[in-house]
């Protein structure tokens, strides 16, 4: 026993030194590399002496003072300038688009087509369509381009040298703050790119959050439930205020991030944060022809291409269960009544929760499908306007705190499936795919249910 | 006299030559990447917001590192 003990102790220290051998071999190696490539830069590189310009801007762009909040400043910015910038486009295109409308049936009444077909090509497919293509490609076509203007910046690593403290302490890897940033284009996207963090912990930690950073799927309805709330809550309100709620939505997405990061790091996924170095690259001047082509091709296209091909068939199936009556109620009625209960306890409504369950494919057609729904009975509206989205929403018993709970609960929920599917593929797991599904909804309807109590107790007039 | 003391106590400002690199393992061979061998002068440039991480100069790059990995880097002070 003692005999073997010894043995084996012995092949332990042998193994050890020669790895310590090794280990200085390859220290060597290490060194002579950086030291040859230092003389060489010393011959042929020259190195003009002037004062550091990233310094300076780094000093204010990290700074304890004015670091965080300029963070917060260019946020609202990058919305403010996409939500007023999209404003006249998104009008113009819905004219182009719903005035196609009229067209299409004036060729279906001439061909004699049966009612339901014109129901379900142009007045689902076709208006769901028009709808997704003319609020979500302006505000896209804006956003993505300032996007990846910070990005070619170099501001991004900045952000998460500012940010990475608070994901040591969640015990989160500091790169989760890089594929957060990917999540903004689109989640399934960021789910992939967790792929930078090598440690499996962290990765699984990254890839179960970052639906809470809202994709530009649901940035629409965010920007648009923004406006509605501050045009239902005050009187003459502007794309500022909407812009800064938007910001703040983001703000409270990075924090359940890391409050959600942080109790899984203490449960499920026990662990210390491993590695962490990061880069500041110098500050580049985006070249603007190539940064236009990459957002708009590579992201703002490729993004609405997924939402069309997921929209069209989600119109034709909206208007169907809309326009077949059970009784003196379409299916949609009767589906939406059935969590009606359950949607007013936490201050949404049951055509709400049944919007964010067909919009399962993608979230992209959450909003579209919902006023589908609402506008069963009438005919569309011309619907141009945020304004007249607001009555259409106020005539179906919307009060503020609806849209407060909608903007909530459009961060707070499950992914959608192309998201969920990813997740199934990185994991490997079904447990981790539904945990990612669950905890986002759970929390969801958590701060949706605490939010509608608290706002019916403090007994504001509904 | 050299003074040897952890990269984590150099000040912001103030440069210093790396002694040794104490980290094993994955950590090791990253830091080693960085280009962190012995002889290398290293400045401190600037904290995060929170105080860490903390940005140093190595070669002419900006690598922030948290005080997990400067901690096992010894460096000395230069003159």
């Amino acid at each position: 026993m003692s005999s073997l003990e010894a043995e084996f102790n012995q092949i332990i220290d042998q193994a050890q030194a020669v790895r310590n051998r090794v280990g200085a071999v390859r220290d060597q190696i290490v060194s002579d590399i950086y030291h040859q490539a230092r003389e060489i830069t010393e011959k042929v590189v020259k190195t003009y002496n002037s004062r550091d310009p990233d310094r300076k801007i780094d000093d204010i762009v990290t700074s304890k003072i004015f670091g965080y909040p300029l963070m917060f400043a260019l946020l609202s910015l990058v919305f403010w300038l996409t939500i007023s910038g999209a404003n006249v486009p998104s009008a113009f295109l819905a004219d182009l688009l719903f005035g196609f409308q009229h067209q299409l049936t004036a060729v279906f009444q001439w061909a004699g087509s049966p009612d339901w077909l014109h129901g379900v090509l142009v007045l689902g497919l076709y208006r769901c369509l028009a709808w997704v293509v003319s609020v979500m490609l302006p505000p896209m076509a804006i956003f993505f381009p300032l996007f990846t203007f910070l990005e070619d910046l170099g501001y991004l690593p900045r952000v998460a040298f500012n940010l990475d403290k608070l994901f040591k302490k969640a015990g989160a890897h500091g790169k989760q703050i890089l594929t957060m940033c990917m999540g903004f284009g689109c989640n399934a996207a960021g789910v992939i790119a967790c792929r930078i963090i090598e440690s499996p912990r962290e990765r699984l930690i990254a890839v179960l959050t970052n639906n809470f950073v809202p994709c530009n799927g649901r940035f629409p309805t965010l920007i648009t439930m923004a406006a509605v709330f501050m045009g239902t809550l005050v009187s003459g309100y502007n794309n500022f205020a909407a812009s800064a709620l938007v910001a703040g939505v983001v703000v409270l997405g990075v924090s359940v991030t890391l409050a959600v990061s942080w109790i899984l790091s203490k449960t499920l996924l026990k662990g210390v944060p491993s590695t962490f170095t990061l880069e500041l690259p110098p500050y580049r001047i985006p070249k603007i022809g190539s940064l236009l082509i990459r957002s708009i091709l590579d992201r703002t296209l490729f993004v609405l291409m997924r939402a069309v091909v997921v929209a069209a068939p989600a119109g034709a199936v909206t208007w169907i269960l809309a326009n077949i009556q059970i009784g003196d109620l379409s299916i949609i009625g009767h589906l939406a009544g059935r969590f009606d209960g359950f949607g007013r306890l936490i201050g949404l409504d049951g055509f709400i929760i049944l919007a964010f369950l067909l919009g399962l494919p993608a979230n992209e057609i959450v909003t579209p499908i919902l006023i589908m729904s609402y506008l069963t009975q009438g005919v569309l509206l011309e619907l141009d306007s945020i304004g007249a989205l607001r009555q259409i929403l106020i005539n179906n018993g919307w009060t503020w705190l609806t849209a407060l709970n909608m903007l909530l609960f459009s961060l707070l929920h499950f992914p959608c499936a192309t998201t969920l599917l990813t997740i199934r593929q990185e994991t490997q797991s079904i447990k981790w795919t539904v945990l990612a599904a669950l905890i986002p909804t759970v929390i969801g309807i958590l701060v949706c249910f605490l939010v509608a109590q608290i706002v019916r107790t403090l007994g504001f007039q509904f | 006299m050299i003074v040897e003391f952890k990269l984590t106590n150099l000040p912001i400002g103030e440069k210093a030559e790396v002694v040794s690199v104490l980290a094993q393992g994955v950590a090791r061979n990253r830091l080693l990447d960085l280009g962190l061998v012995p002889k290398t002068i290293i400045e401190a440039v600037r904290k995060s917001p929170l105080g860490d991480p903390v940005a140093y100069k190595i070669r002419g790059a900006v690598i922030a590192l948290r005080a997990e990995e400067s901690s096992q880097i010894r460096v000395r002070s230069l003159n």
